[in-house]
């Protein structure tokens, strides 16, 4: 069963300007996240992404639609109900929003108060975070003493503090700079792998997505335009919106401009093969085009790894007769995606 | 001089009268305009619990009574005064009068100063589910403690200038006793003995403000 499932879901805004039209901030959204996930979100800002996570632990409530948590409908709640489920979502932002009148530890120790831990049970639950996190020796110091890299993980100590089952995190590496950002990430997948705790993570950095996502949606003007594994979608995107995102990390793919220069300083047609693990072998490909009598050059491309799994692009530019490529483009298409540049 | 070294038991008299109508009157005021200040962040339109006739009423009624120039509210609540304290005349008199002033600028000193906390941190504690009132208590007044500190230090000098109209209806302290032995007898000496121990007070006050302020605030 799914951790969270969202069913039609619509989040409207009154209108700034009286009588104006509702501003849908999320547009009949249905996702499913299953349990030990890392469900990404990607898309650009105002796409509706930070809103949709705000109704997954209803700090938001949803417009129309039904979401669940752990089986349990959020949207026929009581809010008095709805803090204990918070209770068992963490949540991490881009700004860390830690407490700065308190320290590394009190912050750490603010959910497990509200949960009702006895004194015993915060001081050994802390410490043990602190401890995961790296951070165990700078438990008395204030987060204005700490870089950014350090007060995320403390917000990720501070989430993790009640054990929840789901952690969500809004942009939680917008504001790093990439090293830290890698950092971050990293310790996300360790809080993904040894406690099984499933993530949804919002971003607009598809870098985020190609490092520790497992599914992906795409969300452009509220809507979720594509989802799915994020090996699928980055190989093959079916949407233009989130062929954009993916062009932004994925190597191999010639923009029209790069096209323009390609065509002007190769002869012959110019071709993109598209490879996906598991398709026909590159030297099958080579092999054919060879046996065809056809002379091919490499001029652009580029080979991915997402996950241990391989895919990528490349451009050939191929010069024979012309019924001779024709019918070796479509032998090779059967097996390959082959695209050629008009 | 002369005359200062005869009047000194009423210049200390008159000192420990202006300490005690602060200091009651910091007490009073502080603790209504805390809560007054509280009721109209609370209540302010999408704030922890938001509630649009609550916080009209509230905001209406500090904008009505503050602007009120306070040697006049004096003489204006003075019935009410006379109902709740007993008199309306005296230090007494003037205590309850300041209070009541002093908390509707103490009260938007606590709403300015509480804005001012990032909607993320209430945000996060929200996320952690933590309900309105334990927010307010343990995120929202701990984050602000420091301008608090700040805000409540000007306040206060700004009583120790109020005290000094207690002689309009009776009362006594430093004021009193600058206009009464000072200028109405051509005595600048004890005049500038007042306000030199005027000074001396609020300078200590602000001074302890900025202490108690830098070491909330760890600057």
């Amino acid at each position: 069963m799914a951790l969270v499932s969202l069913t039609n879901v619509t989040k409207s805004y009154p209108s700034p300007e009286r009588g104006g039209a509702p501003v849908v901030a999320v547009d009949d959204v249905s996702l499913d996240i299953e349990p030990g996930d890392v469900y990404g979100i990607i898309g650009y800002s105002g796409a509706g992404k930070s809103t949709l996570v705000r109704l997954v632990n209803a700090l938001e409530p949803a417009t129309s639609g039904s979401i669940t948590v752990d089986g349990r409908d959020l949207t026929t709640m009581p809010e008095r109900e709805l803090r204990g489920i918070r209770l068992g979502i963490g949540m991490i932002f881009q700004q860390f929003n830690l407490f700065g009148s308190k320290t590394v530890q009190q912050n750490v120790a603010y959910p497990l108060r509200v949960a009702g831990a006895s004194k015993s049970e915060v001081d050994a639950r802390v410490a043990e975070l602190l401890d995961f996190v790296g951070l165990a020796d700078k438990a008395r110091n204030y987060p204005d003493q700490l870089s950014g890299g350090q007060k995320q993980r403390v917000g990720i100590a501070r989430a993790l503090a009640t054990s929840p089952r789901l952690l969500l995190a809004d942009e939680a590496t917008s504001a790093l700079d990439p090293e830290t950002t890698h950092e971050v990430l990293q310790l996300l997948k360790r809080v993904n792998r040894e406690f099984g705790v499933t993530i949804i993570v919002i971003t607009h950095e598809m870098d985020v997505i190609q490092s520790i996502a497992t599914k992906v949606a795409v969300m452009d003007g509220g809507r979720v335009i594509e989802h799915g594994d994020v090996f699928d979608v980055f190989s093959d995107p079916q949407n233009p919106s989130s062929a954009r995102f993916v062009s932004t990390v994925v190597k191999g793919i010639p923009s029209p401009a790069e096209l323009a220069v390609l065509r002007e300083r190769h002869e012959g047609r110019i071709v993109t093969i598209s490879f996906r693990d598991g398709d026909a072998s590159q030297a099958a490909v080579f092999l054919e085009l060879g046996a065809a009598g056809l002379e091919f050059e490499l001029v652009y491309g580029g080979i991915n790894d997402i996950q241990g799994r391989a895919f990528g692009h490349l451009t050939l530019a191929i010069r024979g007769a012309d019924a001779a490529i024709d019918a070796a483009l479509a032998s090779i298409g059967s097996r390959v995606d082959v695209t050629e540049a008009a | 001089m002369d005359r200062l070294i005869e009047l000194q038991g009423e210049f200390w008299v008159a000192a420990v009268e202006t300490l005690y109508m602060v200091g009651l009157t910091l007490l009073f005021g502080g603790i209504a305009g805390l809560l007054l200040g509280v009721a109209l962040y609370t209540t302010r339109p999408g704030s922890l619990l938001s509630n649009r006739v609550v916080y009209n009423v509230v905001n209406v009624v500090i904008n009505f009574f503050r602007p009120i120039p306070f040697i006049i509210f004096i003489a204006a609540v003075q019935p009410l005064s006379r109902v709740v304290v007993g008199t309306g005349i005296g230090n007494n008199a003037l205590i309850f009068a300041l209070s009541l002033a002093a908390s509707f600028a103490i009260a938007r000193i606590v709403e300015q100063n509480l804005l001012t906390v990032s909607p993320g941190v209430i945000e996060a504690a929200r996320s952690m589910g933590a309900g309105p009132i334990r927010i307010l208590v343990t995120v929202v007044i701990p984050e602000a403690l420091g301008p608090l500190i700040l805000g409540y230090t000007f306040v206060l000098v700004a009583i120790v200038d109020m005290t000094a109209v207690a002689g309009l209806i009776g009362g006594g302290g430093l004021g009193t006793f600058a206009q009464v032995y000072g200028y109405r007898q051509f005595e600048p000496v004890i005049t500038w003995a007042a306000v030199l121990l005027i000074v001396v007070f609020v300078q200590g006050v602000q001074f302890l403000g900025n202490w108690l302020a830098r070491k909330v605030l760890r600057r």
